[in-house]
């Protein structure tokens, strides 16, 4: 297992947000995470990333636990964001947003193959470098958030509703990419809004509803569950004649 | 005098003048577009470095006007009074945010605004107590060497007082816009939570912030002294006040437009003095900077924050 909770509880206050829920992620997997507004899908992303602590259970990260390491030691060890709503340094330009996503990284070849690796995703991306990242598109924007989470080098790549606010097109190119970047080898995690799309490459799905997991399974057998077309696939049950 | 001559005068004026103002305008805005904190201990952080100044001064001998030096030793001296005042002033800031700010950190409401009024008059009265209320002779090495320029009279001192805070602000801007600090710095300004998730130390960076303004309200603290070789208890507030005004003149948060607002608040405090009364400064400068914020709200550079979510 790369990612695991153990039955976390975590509170924003006296709100329970997420009640002991469990996940479990392997290596080389896209895991998703279904859901409708408010259920705990953010709170989960902030729990991996340690911006939020959970009150209790264990996240174990490759082996170890990381529920108490600070957010830089887990960037450290590999995992990284492509944060919701495509929060970029808006002031700083394309490049500098990239370097950002490496701030724990040496400079050199390394960086530099990441660079190139990220340019060849996105040509866009490259086009633009030396803009100011407000004044791009939002497609542009969500793909400088995914190179920026890419030049991290992360073993584990948390997404934040990647389709969110996009034009269908860019849905298709987004979804496209991330189907590349999770066979060049790195696992994805990522909370999605449009169980559709979500469905379509994830190889398993988690749903969360009011702070719960009320069903996990391969995302072929979640597709048939009359449950997730009824809510998340946008279909109405027939009932039986 | 000709009116010309008169205008050159108190642009020379001015500049001084706002040189300082500039310096102390950017510890302002450093530490409020990270913390959105306005850092009143900063007014006497100012005050003390010019007293830490006095001292270093003193150290090297010298006393008052009289002790005059040329050459070598002169840059010698002065580089190391820079030195000091700057590595003090910049610890002591490093320090009121480590023991009094740090431990209010994800505390919103007025509570860490108050504790740096707090501060300020902890230090007001700590050099009030220890110095003394009167004020105190400053030790002056330059040469009166002094130019005429078309019926104006330029001094060695403004000329010092020019290149120095033109080499510390270009090497602020270089360090915010070139280094992995002050890149992680613009970051945590414009998204904190996110910065964080790319593994930058937030405390590191707020830090940073704190030693760099302080250190540089530290070199204001000096050229105050050398400009009117004198320092007091008292300096802290008047020149705080105006610094601070220049910083949300010119947008705070925002750091080109923290030095731009410095200057532009020596000149309008020059040319008030010269062509109005010098009593009236204060009025017009304030007047000025309520005209402003009446028709650009966020300073002439700002713009206004949106809400952090």
């Amino acid at each position: 297992m790369l990612l695991e909770f153990n039955d976390i509880d975590t509170y924003y206050g006296d709100l329970h947000v997420l009640k002991k829920v469990n996940y479990s992620i392997e290596a080389g997997e896209i895991v998703s995470l279904l859901g409708g507004n408010a259920c705990g899908k953010s709170t989960t992303m902030k729990t991996i990333m340690g911006v939020v602590r959970p009150a209790r259970g264990t996240v174990i990260f490759d082996g170890q636990p990381i529920e108490k390491l600070p957010t830089s030691e887990r960037v450290k060890r590999g995992i990284a964001p492509v944060l919701e709503a495509r929060r970029l340094f808006p002031r700083m330009t394309v490049f500098e947003n990239l370097e950002m996503g490496a701030y724990l990284r040496k400079r050199g070849a390394e960086f530099d193959q990441d660079l190139d690796r990220v340019y060849s995703l996105f040509p866009r991306v490259k086009e633009r470098r030396n803009q100011v990242a407000g004044t791009l598109s939002g497609g542009e924007q969500q793909m400088v958030a995914m190179g920026r989470a890419l030049m991290a080098r992360p073993r584990l790549l948390c997404m934040d509703e990647p389709s969110m606010g996009l034009s269908p097109i860019f849905v298709d190119q987004v979804f496209d990419i991330i189907q590349q970047i999770n066979k060049q080898g790195t696992t994805i995690f990522m909370v999605e809004q449009n169980a559709n799309m979500a469905l379509s490459i994830a190889h398993r799905a988690y749903v969360l509803q009011t702070g719960q997991v009320v069903l996990s399974g391969s995302a072929a057998e979640l597709r048939r569950n009359p449950m997730i077309r009824e809510a998340y696939l946008g279909e109405m049950q027939v009932p039986a004649a | 005098m000709s009116f010309s001559s008169l205008l050159l005068q108190q642009t020379i004026n001015g500049l001084s003048l706002g040189a300082m103002y500039a310096l102390l305008a950017l510890g302002f805005t450093l530490i409020y577009g990270i913390l959105e904190l306005i850092n009143f201990s900063h007014f006497n952080v100012f005050m003390v470095g010019s007293f830490i100044a006095m001292w270093t001064l003193q150290s090297f001998g010298l006393s008052g006007q009289s002790i005059i030096l040329t050459g070598l030793p002169l840059v010698g001296v002065l580089l190391a009074a820079f030195a000091v005042t700057m590595l003090a002033s910049g610890t002591l800031g490093v320090v009121i945010e480590r023991v009094s700010l740090r431990p209010l950190r994800g505390i919103t409401g007025p509570a860490a605004m108050i504790t740096t009024i707090g501060v300020s008059y902890i230090l007001f009265n700590i050099i009030l107590v220890t110095v003394g209320a009167d004020a105190k002779n400053f030790p002056n090495p330059l040469p009166p060497m002094r130019w005429h320029v078309d019926g104006a009279v330029l001094e060695l001192r403004e000329v010092l007082i020019w290149v120095v805070s033109l080499v510390l602000m270009a090497g602020l801007w270089l360090f915010v816009q070139k280094s992995r600090l002050g890149k992680a710095m613009r970051a945590t300004a414009q998204d904190p939570e996110a910065a964080r998730m790319m593994g930058v130390d937030v405390d590191r960076v707020i830090m940073t912030a704190f030693f760099l303004g302080s250190a540089l309200a530290g070199a204001g603290g000096l050229i105050f002294g050398l400009y009117y070789n004198f320092t007091s208890f008292i300096i802290g507030f008047t020149a705080g006040l105006r610094a601070f005004t220049a910083a949300v003149l010119g947008g705070i948060g925002n750091v080109p437009g923290a030095m731009v607002g410095g200057i532009l608040i020596g000149l309008i405090e020059a040319y008030g003095g010269q062509f109005i009364a010098t009593e009236w400064a204060d009025v017009i400068i304030f007047s000025i900077l309520v005209l402003v914020l009446v028709f650009r709200p966020a300073g002439l550079f700002g713009r206004l924050a949106p809400s952090k979510s």
